[in-house]
């Protein structure tokens, strides 16, 4: 996937390393290899590698990680765009 | 020449021997074995069949657990299960491409063997059920309503509710002596494994991204390999998202290729011949466009400049319009106005692509949609700016 790289400086993603209590979990589930555990705290060490899945949010137990997640898809984007954020959205 | 009796012929339906005289040709007498009209009887009904429920061509047979008589699914696939998947592929009735949530077994799974969960999609099932083949195991079907484990995922399907849910609902806890799921890793975005654990006692372990890994991952202690967690994206892995890409574009189609032939049929020097010719022109364009943005651009997704999606799609569009100018041998502003229709109509399809990749993150694809969207209007109206009014200022 290093090949492969997205646009640069966008991801919403935020680590709150205070409240790390360095379980891991977040460098488990993240698909691109986002985090490293570094003395027992996480840190992020790609964070243009992220795809803001909010699969480290969701697992991390002492809710440390804020990302807003999201469909990465044009067509997606753009209903909610016209119907707004909270209108039901048939994609993909 | 077979002997003819009448213990088959109760219905009493005459055969041509039944005369004693030799039979013509036409008329060849069967084996005494089948009855006379159409075709030999199937097998009698199994016994696995109930009324109202149809038996799936994958199961085994049905095996008796602490909860019941459940499915035991085949590690091979059929016939069946590779044209659903050449159906699905092709974006035919994919949303339906669907089978029961519940438990099933593979092998001889008994009270301590691997539970594997995942997503009620069919193509997800087999790539799955395929790769087990002399495994032991249980395979925990979620309802992510029949779409895939990421996608079921980010819409929350594929969920930390549901599994709890399927879990219950199973009574593993008195199928397994176990207290452990696995789950493949791209299922994280919609499952919380502390919450899992704390709602039904059952503990999480990441799988695989791929099924293919499972194996060895079930050999290796359940530890995956940091490339077991890496994400690919193969040529293979792209190519087979195009026809799903190009089945999207052909409802809109409907209404834009008779659109393409009125906005030909624009002008001072009308003829049908003309509007034939023009719309013909037109329509190949954007032929070239869709094939540019949802054929090209993926395929040479690596190699193509530039990370925003929108302008690879400029770019191979660019390239499809002036292969289009060329074979249809266009010339001037028509030339230039045909262009500029491939390069709109391939950099939209591209900036589509986002959504089918592995890598493209929401706010990096509203970012460039904020750029991409009015290059693309922007071009599309020079178009037809310049497609009819051509015709009447030259």
């Amino acid at each position: 996937m290093k090949d492969f790289r997205y646009l640069s400086a966008v991801s919403t993603l935020v680590l709150h390393a205070e409240l790390c209590v360095g379980c891991g979990s977040c460098a488990l589930v993240c698909p691109h290899q986002v985090f490293a555990v570094r003395e027992k705290k996480a840190t992020i060490i790609d964070l243009d590698g992220c795809m803001e899945c909010g699969a480290c949010a969701l697992n991390c137990p002492v809710s440390a990680i804020s990302v807003t997640p999201g469909v990465g898809c044009a067509s997606y984007i753009i209903q909610t765009w016209i119907k707004g954020k909270d209108a039901v959205i048939e994609c993909c | 020449m077979t002997e003819i009796t009448t213990s088959n012929n109760a219905s009493g339906c005459g055969k041509s021997g039944m005369t004693g005289l030799p039979p013509l040709p036409m008329f060849q007498p069967e084996p005494d074995n089948v009855p006379c009209c159409g075709t030999p009887p199937g097998p009698p009904a199994s016994a696995d069949e109930r009324p109202g429920y149809r038996l799936c061509a994958f199961v085994e047979r049905f095996v008796e657990t602490p909860v019941g008589m459940t499915p035991q699914v085949k590690t091979s696939l059929g016939l069946g299960d590779w044209l659903g998947s050449l159906r699905a592929r092709l974006g035919v009735s994919r949303d339906r491409y669907r089978i029961a949530p519940g438990l099933y077994s593979v092998g001889a799974a008994c009270a301590d063997s691997a539970v594997l969960v995942t997503a009620n999609y069919k193509l997800s099932f087999d790539a799955l059920r395929r790769e087990l083949a002399g495994i032991d195991a249980w395979i925990l079907v979620l309802d992510t309503r029949g779409v895939n484990v990421w996608c079921a995922a980010g819409k929350k399907t594929f969920g930390t509710d549901e599994v709890v849910r399927q879990v219950q609902r199973a009574r593993l806890e008195k199928v397994v002596s176990h207290r452990q799921l696995i789950l493949p890793q791209l299922g994280a975005p919609g499952v919380a494994a502390h919450l899992v654990r704390k709602a039904c006692g059952f503990t999480l372990v990441w799988g695989p991204i791929r099924a293919r890994d499972l194996k060895e991952f079930l050999a290796t202690d359940r530890q995956a390999t940091a490339v077991m967690r890496q994400l690919t994206f193969t040529m293979a892995e792209r190519v087979v998202l195009i026809p799903v890409e190009i089945s999207l574009i052909v409802k809109p189609s409907l209404w834009i290729l008779p659109a393409l032939f009125v906005l030909s049929a624009v002008s001072p020097h009308f003829s049908l011949a003309l509007v034939w010719q023009r719309g013909r022109d037109l329509t190949t364009a954007f032929g070239a466009g869709v094939v540019s943005g949802a054929v090209l651009t993926p395929i040479l997704l690596p190699w193509l400049p530039w990370r925003s999606f929108y302008l690879k799609g400029l770019l191979t569009g660019l390239i499809g319009g002036l292969a289009v100018v060329v074979g249809r041998r266009a010339v001037g502003w028509d030339a230039l106005a045909m262009v500029l229709f491939c390069m709109a109509v391939s950099s939209y399809a591209a900036m589509n692509f986002t959504g089918a990749t592995p890598y493209a993150s929401p706010s990096g694809v509203e970012k460039e949609m904020r750029r991409g969207l009015p290059a693309q209007v922007a071009a599309m109206l020079s178009s037809v700016v310049l497609w009819v009014g051509g015709q009447f200022w030259f």
